[in-house]
């Protein structure tokens, strides 16, 4: 039976996720935007709320957890296939959990939201491809994801980083950067080549102790936005992790290799977007009030070119929002259900992607003077707005998977 | 009948969706089986036809007849609380016999019908065979509607529209009329009006007509006045683009009654109230007219509903032109998919370059986006809560990015796009008016 409301069960945990973002994020929103690098102490104090939500199955935070409800079920594509089915076969499971949890706290800081420990994109690989025996291992460490390489992006399939097989070691050798909560995680999951000429198939996963002194932090980013998140790069240097450590299987297989790590997209896409939509919300909420209290208050009945210019475009933004976080969780509600999201999880993070920053800039000028200056954090939403568009997957990947999706074009056909 | 908790007996099927549309649907084989079909015919007509009998009445004179107390509505739906975009069993048999109508009936006639400005009879025929008109209609009354609706009734705009939008608004406009006599109808006006347009073999033709030809027309703000005089209304005004404005049996147009927007029925043969052509640049199939009043009296029991009740229909015809904009935006989509992978240009498929990939993903991700504002908004609608922002949101959608999938329809085509050798020109000015139209169209 056809129906876009927020589940009853999870209305609770919504609320929960929500008093977060009003009462423990937004208080500190700006302190840690000028205060870059330093680390948000308030969360440690907070770390037992969000424990309390996360465990719920509330929150997935930045990344899916590897457990969820205290069972050690992965929240990954496929999870919600063996959670319990309703009367009628449907699943609302932790992949919606975690999207309605996301928009909130994203709403009210992003950069604080990357930054809650144990969440990060590196457990949602985890979730997605670790063993039984690793998601034991690793469930309750904070886990970083290093993908990025000075000289390649995008193309993630054309990494340098190496890993050469010696005993019951691999020696990772390479550099990464980009890497959200390098320097505060416990784990950094490293991606790297067992063999160039093979290509992307010869790509593993690897569980890279933040101690390992082969690691080494060669420095924190300075940023447009997010900057409560710190952003790190790494080189390794004969760096040395047990075999076990290599996530999912360690073969070359000629067909499917890479997808075991890709298919970590199709987890983390969907919370991108719900990050997206949430910083959006904050955006289009403070404007709307903002602009209220100068006298324009949008009226959805009436037609938009009847309005005020500054009521109609924000009845157009509300619009395109709306589209976002309707695209958002049906990208988690076909994960819960089993059902393969690639392409509709490229299409929420695109537009949700696109569609944040329109919105964050828009209000930004809607609000002139006020809305530029830090005194409101609307800026501060437009600076933060504009990496959702970019990490996990550009505006322009994205487009590239639905377009070869809904073309059925192979990625020689259509580059 | 409780199709979620138990499994329906055939009978309790036949009755919940009327058995043309199930035979039609295919569904169900063992309709075929004389006996079997005889049987659910009985439990039709006991169930559903008794107190209002079909008039055909030659010139279509709706004669008052007294209704006994309180009229009959459609009963909300039961919510389960679970984000689902899965529709129920009935809803998609109902989604599959219009995407088969759509297809076999609709595509067909379509290019045709807009050059001729003409519903062909064919269509029209199978379109009432196929109960399309009585989705929205209880069964009591003698539709085939178990209970609200709208979620069904997007859905069907969309697959029909994906056919043909003129054709479709052609189809369906009589069945706003309908859906407004049962949402917003004392007993009285249900028992009269109502038995015609649940006709089965040539239900009554009626449009719901609230746009006026004023730039920045605003429904809640009509021109066209009506002032009481005794127990009498007499209105003056313009409706622009009526569809099947010149074969009409009854209208319901807006007019401002006492300082409100309220619904009036009118019907054609009424002194005073002239039909002349108004062909727009799409939705021609739908024979476009205007319709004026001058001094045009009318009792004033014909007031339909409230005021709250105009802005409802408001809202819900708006919810209509979003669905069926869904589903020509759907029929570019499908089309351009295929032809971009056909077409070469420079020794390769067209499809090959991102600047034609790209422009067909946005087409489909703004569609995605759009198509599930317009489920989440009927859905609301069902279960009796307010979908105001949902719709106003629907239409924003459409009238930016469904018109900007018109323009990309045509522009990935280049000039073969703009003759009239594909059906992507006139997507282009359909999709135009879904936008922009108001009434016409209700879920």
């Amino acid at each position: 039976m056809i129906d876009l409301e927020v589940p009853r069960k999870f209305v609770p945990l919504v609320r929960q996720a929500a008093g977060l973002a009003d009462q423990v994020f937004r208080p500190i929103s700006r302190k840690y935007d000028l205060a870059e690098h330093e680390y948000p102490r308030e969360l440690d104090l907070m770390s037992a709320v969000i424990d309390g939500l996360s465990d719920s199955g509330a929150s997935q935070g930045a990344g899916a957890r590897t457990t969820s409800g205290g069972s050690a079920e992965p929240a990954g594509v496929g999870a919600g296939s063996r959670a319990a089915k309703s009367k009628g076969g449907n699943v609302n499971g932790s992949n919606l959990s975690s999207v309605l949890s996301i928009m909130q706290t994203c709403r009210g800081d992003v950069g604080l939201t990357l930054s809650l420990p144990r969440q990060g994109l590196g457990n949602a690989a985890i979730a997605a491809i670790a063993s039984d025996e690793q998601k034991a291992r690793y469930g309750n460490k904070w886990a970083a994801m290093a993908i990025t390489e000075p000289d390649t992006g995008s193309d993630s399939g054309a990494i340098r980083t190496t890993a050469v097989q010696d005993g019951d070691h691999y020696v990772l050798n390479g550099e990464k950067i980009f890497v959200t909560s390098g320097e505060r995680a416990e784990l950094v999951v490293v991606w790297a080549t067992l063999d160039r000429s093979l290509g992307k198939r010869a790509i593993k996963s690897f569980v890279v102790r933040r101690d390992n002194p082969g690691l080494k932090l060669q420095r924190l980013e300075h940023k447009l936005g997010i900057r409560a998140s710190d952003t790190a790069a790494f080189t390794l240097v004969d760096c040395r992790v047990p075999a076990e450590d290599l996530l999912g299987d360690p073969e070359i297989r000629i067909e499917g290799g890479f997808g075991g790590a890709m298919q970590t997209f199709d987890n983390t896409r969907p919370l991108v977007a719900a990050m997206a939509v949430g910083l959006a919300r904050a955006s289009l909420d403070l404007a709307t009030e903002l602009l209220g209290r100068a006298g324009v208050t949008a009226e959805p009945s009436a037609p938009a070119h009847t309005q005020p210019y500054a009521a109609a475009r924000l009845l157009q933004l509300e619009a395109d929002y709306e589209a976002a976080y309707l695209l958002t969780l049906r990208a988690a509600w076909m994960a819960d259900n089993g059902r393969p999201n690639s392409m509709q999880a490229s299409m929420a993070k695109a537009k949700a992607g696109r569609t944040c920053v329109e919105i964050a800039l828009t209000c930004v000028h809607l609000c002139g003077a006020t809305g530029y200056a830090e005194t409101e954090l609307l800026e501060k939403w437009a600076r933060d707005a504009k990496i959702l568009d970019i990490f996990e997957g550009t505006q322009q990947i994205q487009l590239l998977v639905v377009a070869r999706r809904l073309l059925e074009l192979s990625s020689a056909e259509l580059k | 009948m409780s199709h979620l908790h138990s499994r329906p007996s055939l009978a309790d099927r036949g009755q919940s969706l009327g058995m043309r549309l199930i035979t039609r649907a295919g569904g169900l084989e063992a309709m075929k089986n004389p006996a079997l079909r005889a049987r659910v015919e009985k439990v039709l007509y006991r169930g559903a036809r008794q107190g209002f009998r079909a008039q055909v009445a030659a010139g279509r004179m709706f004669s008052a007849k007294p209704g006994s107390g309180a009229p009959t509505r459609s009963k909300p739906a039961t919510p389960r609380h679970e984000f689902d975009l899965t529709p129920t069993d009935d809803q998609q048999m109902i989604r599959d016999a219009a995407r088969e109508l759509a297809e076999e009936v609709l595509r067909p006639a379509a290019a045709r019908a807009d050059a001729e400005r003409h519903l062909p009879d064919e269509v029209r025929r199978q379109a009432a065979q196929m109960g399309m008109a009585l989705l929205g209609v209880p069964a009591e009354l003698g539709g085939v509607a178990e209970e609200s609706s709208a979620v069904t009734s997007v859905l069907v705009l969309e697959e029909l529209a994906r056919g043909d939008m003129g054709l479709a608004v052609a189809v369906m406009s009589s069945a706003a009329v309908a859906n407004c006599l049962v949402d917003y109808g004392d007993s009285g006006q249900q028992a009269t009006y109502l038995g015609a347009f649940t006709d089965e073999h040539d239900p009554a033709r009626g449009a719901l007509a609230l746009l006026e030809p004023q730039p920045l027309f605003d429904p809640a703000r009509p021109q066209t006045r009506a002032r009481r005089d005794g127990e009498q209304l007499i209105l003056d005004g313009t409706k622009s683009l009526v569809p099947g404005a010149a074969a009409a049996d009854l209208f319901i147009v807006s007019a401002l009654v006492d300082g409100e927007a309220r619904l009036v029925m009118v019907p054609p043969a009424t002194d005073g109230l002239t039909v002349s052509d108004d062909p727009a640049m799409g939705l021609r199939a739908a024979h476009t007219g205007a319709v004026h009043l001058q001094g045009v009296r009318v009792p004033a029991a014909n007031l339909l509903g409230t005021a709250a009740d105009h802005a409802d229909a408001v809202a819900r015809a708006r919810l209509a032109w979003a669905a069926a904009a869904v589903g020509t935006s759907q029929a570019v989509l499908d089309q351009v998919t295929s032809y971009t992978k056909e077409r070469k240009a420079f020794g390769e498929p067209i499809a090959h370059r991102q600047a034609v990939a790209f422009t067909i993903a946005d087409i489909a991700i703004e569609l995605d986006g759009l198509r599930l504002v317009v489920w989440r908004a009927a859905a609301l609608l069902d279960r009796g809560l307010d979908a105001t922002p949902q719709i106003a949101h629907a239409r924003s959608l459409v009238e930016r990015h469904c018109a900007q999938i018109g323009s990309d329809g045509v522009q990935l085509l280049g000039g073969h796009g703009f003759v009239k050798e594909f059906d992507n020109e006139r997507w282009y000015r359909d999709l135009r008016g879904a936008g922009l139209m108001e009434g016409v169209l209700l879920v």
